[in-house]
């Protein structure tokens, strides 16, 4: 073991470790630690690996039902889907790489969900992404760096993914300018396997080895869990080196190596290697056992020479897993690797010390007990106070603002760039690979692939009104909840569970934490009251700069189970002579609206009603209905009312409507009360379909067809909607190229 | 019929390749890439799509080298059928199984997308379920689309009828999506025994997925 270290301060402050933290790791090893050790404990405890701001408030979250197979604690959640298969799923944020570096920090995250999902023993079948980012229609110096960072996300994430060959099948961006100097990259990825052949990260048995896997591990990446638990400031450009390189080749042939493996039973347990690399999956697979381990760094591959025990704890170089194996498959295991031109090396075993203890060339550098490292690290209860911005931005209505013209509203709306097709963005991305895509980007609402396994289908979509976050981020936080298990069941599917990505600003601001706090209350409560159990989910905090915080943005995921493939209900006009529905009730509420932003210049007002029961009611409906065969379109009513959603129903299907919705003010037809959808049925279903719907509110408002779109008294021809619908996003996104 | 279906390190496309002719009824076999010979039985090869070797250097342009291309080419100037799709005509032009070469796309995005395709010749194994100017709708999903070849090639490749397929709208109007010479999706060699195209047939199989114009080019290969 090495020296003591002398200039402790200064060590202490490069890995974001306090002088209380320097005392508990000398109370847990009984000694002073050495730079291996301290490098240990700082990844273990960032707040990207230890959680130390945000377990407080993730305690209580629902996470059991009779469907899921496994909820948070592993690398991704499972549920089942029926048929003997389950499904894995998570959704990871790459925030703070993809600012410094917006493709590489991209791909990336794409590359670590994946692995989080395929070493679980499922093979990826699709990708979701949830993206936020600051004003990219602005002329000045910051609209044209936002551009080029869309511009770099999208290609990222589309090179990476494709190269997989997993279709990414949908997704969500908006844009706000509290995401200027923090933009967000959530990457959502779902996998399917044998409901009774899924691997856990545990290395368990004493004398079984760990065997690393994969790319060799170089020296990019060091440090990025330290550096992804911290602000930004002006002099974060240096930090580039943090962000790891992708490479979806070797990630492609991991894949397949991987999955050949698993059909074996050589696999005790296996984890790959993400944040903070070979330290926390080495830790993290002994402490989920109670085991301890040795390793030898000597052994583990290494892409250049003279790197020190050090530098191969904390690399995060990608592409690479930890196999706690059966002894003696060794040599079978490195047959397999070896085949798929990946590197394989027995690197160390399983102890019964309940200890890490690291070799390098036969003497040990580092002398760890592993159940600490995590039970003891340290938690806060940070203080939390309400934002003074609330009551002012709670008091703005729309009640104050000039009347413009519904016509003049809706296209400054219509064109806004969260609203508009996002071809541009979803085109670069291979989303029909492994032939299952039914309903995929472009196509509104949930995207949903058939699973030939089972002859049933999954549907997925990720979502948050990050405006309802601000003015109210407890109810905002529900209603994200509500609205991605709305989008599933607009589909036929049944809402089964969740995954979250929790983003937020600075920890340490009292006003962000409470922001966090209730959040998390509100995702509890439409969890429990919408039965759709957290089965995993990610927490991203410090995502500010310079002192600006981002909205909350709890992005949540939903996974819903269609029973049969052929029965998957589309979003946009289907026949011309169809009657259109709109189901549930209208109210004139505008609070966080795009109305608001849009038309008002302002995100604010009082949040819409949530009402539970009425969201229940709706999906059951829609879900019963579409089994009989009755409808043969249905669309959520979301971010710019009826009126939006009509106009994209419209757009992307080339029919028209004729729609008089009845309201008391003409601005309703904007309006964003909860638990409403648009449902189109054929005149012979009508009956049928309003019996079933005899509990719920809901009236014909019109029908499809016609040369032109009508609500009220906006109209406009079909020509022109579809031109501003396409064709928008490129010409704004592409403008300085 | 039976369908060898090539695999290398990062081919992606291989087992929805099976899977469709496997609806047809078909025997396949996945080949791995160091395998250096094919099944006597065999009747058509399939080069499937994806990133071999990471399309690193250039698309292609490493599988090429692989040991079961040289059984490919063996296999191909024997007379046997081989069909590529996707990175798979890339790799038959840099194995020069094909004439011209895929570059990058005009607008150097990757291009995911329905598209349609017009039938420019009939007289072939692969289009012969077709009539000349039918408009088909199949997906295409790659970077590097943009088909080349210079002028006297393209000149011998419509003098022999080996222009298969040219991107179109729905209407059936040339329209252009990567930049290729003359709008190409699809072409043949001489010989019309090996094809090669930038769509994917095998993604259009059945119309929940959006069209199902795919599987009358794949049964082409059946009655051949």
């Amino acid at each position: 073991m090495s020296q003591p270290l002398a200039n402790i301060t200064e060590v202490l402050a490069k890995h974001k470790l306090s002088l209380a933290d320097y005392e508990h790791i000398k109370q847990i090893l009984g000694r002073e630690p050495n730079l291996v050790e301290i490098g240990i404990f700082s990844a273990m405890w960032s707040e990207h690996c230890s959680y130390k701001s945000s377990k407080v408030h993730l305690r209580g979250f629902p996470t059991k039902a009779p469907w899921v197979i496994q909820g948070p604690g592993e690398n991704a959640g499972v549920i089942d889907i029926g048929g003997g298969y389950a499904a894995v799923f998570k959704m990871e944020s790459h925030n703070h790489p993809s600012f410094i570096e917006p493709y590489q920090g991209a791909a990336t995250g794409v590359g670590g969900i994946m692995r989080d999902v395929f070493t679980m023993g499922a093979r990826p079948i699709a990708s979701l992404n949830s993206l936020r980012f600051g004003d990219v229609k602005e002329a000045s110096k910051t609209g044209a760096h936002q551009r080029y960072l869309v511009r770099g996300v999208v290609e990222g994430i589309g090179g990476y993914g494709n190269c997989m060959g997993v279709p990414t099948i949908g997704g969500e961006m908006s844009f706000e300018s509290c995401y200027n100097g923090n933009i967000l990259v959530n990457a959502f990825n779902l996998g399917l396997a044998k409901a009774d052949e899924i691997f856990y990260g545990r290395a368990e048995g004493i004398g079984n080895p760990v065997i690393y896997v994969g790319s060799k591990t170089g020296r990019d990446g060091l440090g990025g869990a330290v550096m992804s638990s911290d602000s930004f400031t002006e002099a974060t450009k240096s930090l580039r080196p943090t962000v790891q390189v992708g490479d979806p080749f070797t990630e492609k042939l991991l894949l397949e190596a991987c999955l050949e493996l698993f059909k074996t039973d050589y696999v005790v347990g296996i984890q790959d290697m993400g944040a903070a690399g070979l330290t926390s999956s080495s830790f993290e697979m002994a402490g989920r056992a109670g085991s301890g381990m040795k390793m030898h760094l000597d052994q583990v591959p290494a892409r250049e020479e003279g790197m020190v025990p050090y530098e191969f704890m904390l690399s995060e170089s990608q592409e690479r897993m930890l196999i706690c194996a059966k002894k003696g498959s060794e040599a079978a295991i490195i047959e397999i690797f070896h085949k798929w031109d990946l590197d394989c090396a027995v690197i160390g075993e399983v102890t019964d010390t309940g200890r890490m203890e690291l070799f390098w060339h036969g003497d040990k550098v580092a002398d760890v007990p592993v159940a600490p490292v995590s039970e003891e690290a340290p938690m806060y209860e940070r203080p939390m106070t309400r934002p003074s911005y609330l009551d002012a931005v709670n008091a703005l209505h729309v009640d104050g603002f000039e009347r413009v013209s519904n016509h003049a509203a809706f296209e400054t709306m219509f064109t806004s760039l969260e609203v508009v097709d996002k071809s541009w963005v979803y085109g670069q991305y291979d989303s029909m690979v492994q032939t299952n895509t039914i309903k995929k980007g472009g196509m509104l609402d949930a995207s949903v692939i058939r699973i030939k396994e089972t002859g049933g289908a999954l549907a997925m979509s990720a979502d948050c009104n990050v405006r309802y976050c601000y003015i109210d981020p407890k109810g905002g936080a529900a209603v994200a909840v509500m609205e991605a298990g709305r989008n599933v069941a607009m589909s036929g599917a049944r809402p089964l569970a969740i995954t979250d990505c929790l983003n937020f600003g600075n920890p340490e601001n009292p006003e962000v934490m409470w922001q966090f706090g209730q959040a998390c209350l509100g995702i509890k409560e439409a969890c429990a009251e919408l039965s759709t159990p957290v089965i995993g989910g990610n927490v991203s905090l410090y995502n500010e700069t310079n002192g600006v915080s981002v909205f909350p943005t709890p992005s949540i995921a939903t996974v819903g189970v269609n029973e049969d493939q052929n029965r998957v209900l589309l979003s946009s006009f289907q026949r011309e002579g169809n009657l259109l529905y709109l189901v549930g009730t209208t109210r004139a509420e505008f609070g966080g609206s795009l109305y608001l932003k849009e038309v008002c210049g302002v995100v604010g007002g009082t949040l819409p009603a949530i009402d539970y029961e009425a969201e229940r009611a709706l999906w059951e409906l829609v879900i019963e209905a579409n089994k009989q065969g009755l409808l043969s379109a249905a669309k959520d009513c979301s971010s710019g009312g009826v009126a939006i959603a009509l106009a994209k129903m419209a757009a992307t299907s080339g029919k028209g409507c004729n729609v008089i919705m009845n309201v008391e003010d003409e601005r309703e037809i904007f309006a964003e009360s909860f638990s409403r959808a648009i449902i189109e049925v054929s005149p012979e279903h009508r009956g049928a379909f309003e019996a079933m719907a005899s509990k719920l509110p809901h009236a014909i408002i019109g029908t499809v067809g016609g040369a032109h779109f009508t609500c009220n008294d906006v109209a406009m021809p079909m020509d022109r909607l579809q031109a501003l619908y396409f064709n928008t996003f490129q010409s704004v996104i592409e403008q300085d190229l | 019929m039976n369908v060898g279906i090539v695999q290398f390190p990062g081919t992606n496309c291989e087992y929805d390749t099976r899977y469709a002719f496997e609806q047809l009824g078909c025997t396949t076999q996945i080949l791995w890439h160091k395998n250096d010979t094919v099944a006597a039985n065999t009747d058509l090869l399939v080069v499937a799509g994806g990133f071999s070797y990471g399309d690193y250097l250039r698309s292609g342009a490493i599988a090429r080298f692989s040991p079961i291309m040289q059984a490919v080419i063996d296999f191909a100037h024997k007379g046997g059928k081989v069909l590529g799709i996707c990175n798979g005509f890339q790799v038959l032009t840099e194995s020069r199984l094909l004439p011209g070469a895929l570059k990058r796309n005009e607008h150097l995005h990757f291009l995911s997308r329905h598209h349609h395709l017009q039938v420019v010749s009939t007289d072939n194994a692969f289009l012969n379920r077709f009539t000349c100017n039918d408009i088909v709708n199949i997906p295409i999903a790659h970077h590097d689309g943009n088909y080349y070849i210079d002028e006297a090639g393209l000149r011998s490749l419509y003098d022999n009828d080996q222009v298969l397929l040219r991107y179109c709208d729905a209407q059936g109007n040339i329209a252009n999506p990567n930049g290729s010479v003359d709008a190409i999706a699809g072409i043949c060699n001489a010989q019309k025994n090996v094809f090669g195209l930038m769509p994917h047939p095998e993604r259009a199989m059945e119309s929940i997925l959006g069209s199902s114009d795919g599987k009358r080019m794949l049964e082409g290969f059946l009655n051949a």
